[in-house]
């Protein structure tokens, strides 16, 4: 693998810089927003760079674990403000969290265990960019489900407390704004699938061929990611469905729309 | 006399008994409806009366109880509570693409001035006055023992009014259904109930009662 200096990232920077410059002239909001968030970029990265390289040398369950935390606690952050109708209070957060818990954690144990099976099961190596990967693409789905399940009950309030009326079951009023959720959660990785390799080259592959994989071995990786993010995002986006549906009615079964946050 | 003190003698047999029920803008409220017995309430848009209709099918929380026979609405299941107490909304709302589809046996069209020939039709090209009559019947195919009506007249012309009004008294008498019936017209109260109560500052004020036959 051909190791980059600081002045390779330097030319790229200019890159960055130049455009801003560009950009300065028609929009002066536009080049200072790019060029904070390069700056962003640069940042993060070195100061994760720094952390993995402490994690890797320091390979105990502990450290691991706690890493993963933080990454579970972050990602279920951000399920939860790109909903634009939230569940009130710490439900809203709990419901991300315990759905990337059921989508990520799990299936990345699972992966470690079962599948790669190195020695410890936990190598940092291994786990971190798993989980992160699997995070951060079941965090779509996830979101995108819940989104729609929240918005689509606040639309159609009236039709489900209608269903409620005659004397159907909460989970009856619901079953259909729930199955169209749990759809529209699924399709980004249906998608990603059935495009990969003819449409993307998906990024994880083609990192590895850069740092010098054989491209047959990369490939096998990359099915191994899509079809672990696959099933993450599908028990992900049933687990966070499940509870936020039940949550959208009380113990009487009245469909309780105060339970979600009003538009900003 | 308002409708805070029931009488406790028929207060005991009555069919629907509310009790101390209240919400935001009505209530308390405390009322009692024998079976076959009609109550109309009229008053103010705003005064609460579509309130206190969801609060009697458990639709909202609300403080006070609601009693079926003497049963109080928590000893049943949310599901089997709202079958027997059936609130009519004022706008009907259909999930499927098709009539038939939200009818699962026969139903008498006739009887409030419809054609078979509707239940094979969208929903979409229905009217605001035949899907006010078939979300009656829609109602009325759980054959609830208490029917909540919210304006269930609003939409239809003075034939098709008396339809439904016939065909509201021909249940009641039928099956011993209790109603309350909110309406804006003060004829179609006199014409229908028994009691007709007006919303005063969040109660209900007895505007007329006939004597009992």
């Amino acid at each position: 693998m051909i190791v980059l200096s600081v002045v390779d990232l330097v030319i790229a920077a200019t890159l960055v810089l130049l455009l801003a410059l560009l950009s300065l002239r028609m929009h002066p909001d536009l080049g200072r927003q790019l060029v904070i968030a390069a700056l962003r970029t640069a940042i993060q990265l070195s100061l994760i760079g720094l952390v993995l390289k402490v994690l890797f040398a320091n390979a105990s369950l502990l450290w691991v674990t706690l890493m993963a935390c933080i990454m579970l606690l972050i990602a279920g952050r951000e399920v939860m403000v790109r909903q634009e109708r939230r569940f009130r209070g710490w439900w809203g957060y709990a419901v991300g969290t315990f759905s990337m818990f059921v989508s990520s954690f799990v299936v990345t144990i699972f992966a470690l265990t079962v599948i790669l099976g190195d020695d410890p099961w936990y190598t940092p190596q291994y786990a971190i960019p798993l989980l992160g990967m699997l995070l951060g693409n079941t965090m779509n789905g996830i979101s995108i489900s819940m989104d729609r399940l929240t918005q689509t009950a606040w639309e159609q309030a009236t039709t489900i407390e209608a269903r409620l009326m005659l004397g159907e079951r909460a989970d009856e009023a619901i079953a259909d704004i729930r199955r169209q959720a749990i759809r529209s959660g699924m399709i980004p990785i249906i998608n990603a699938m059935a495009a990969a390799g003819v449409i993307s080259l998906p990024g994880m592959m083609t990192g590895q061929i850069l740092a010098g994989a054989a491209p047959l071995d990369a490939v096998k990786y990359q099915i191994l990611i899509m079809f672990l993010i696959a099933a993450g995002t599908g028990l992900g986006t049933l687990a966070a469905v499940a509870v936020g549906a039940r949550h959208l009615f009380d113990a009487r079964q009245r469909l309780c729309l105060d339970r979600l946050r009003q538009r900003p | 006399m308002t409708a805070q003190a029931p009488d406790p003698v028929t207060a005991q047999q009555s069919l629907l008994q509310l009790e101390k029920l209240q919400r935001p803008a009505i209530g308390p409220v405390s009322l009692a409806v024998d079976a076959g017995e009609c109550v109309c309430i009229s008053g103010p848009s705003g005064a609460g009366k579509s309130q206190l209709l969801r609060a009697i099918a458990d639709l909202d929380p609300h403080a006070g109880e609601v009693r079926l026979s003497g049963m109080p609405a928590d000893s049943i299941s949310p599901p089997e509570w709202r079958r027997q107490v059936g609130l009519l909304p004022p706008e009907s709302s259909w999930w499927l693409p098709r009539v038939s589809d939200h009818f699962h046996a026969r139903v008498l069209l006739a009887e409030v001035g419809l054609a078979d020939s509707i239940l094979e039709q969208p929903v979409a090209r229905l009217s605001s006055g035949e899907k006010q009559r078939l979300a009656l019947l829609r109602l009325l195919a759980n054959q609830p023992s208490v029917l909540l009506l919210d304006e269930p007249t609003a939409n239809l012309d003075p034939e098709n009014t008396r339809r439904v009004e016939a065909m509201i008294a021909a249940y009641r008498a039928t099956h011993g259904a209790a109603v309350i019936w909110v309406s804006h017209d003060q004829e179609q109260a006199a014409r229908v109930c028994d009691r007709h109560y007006a919303t005063v500052a969040g109660t209900l004020q007895l505007l007329a009662a006939k004597s009992p036959a």
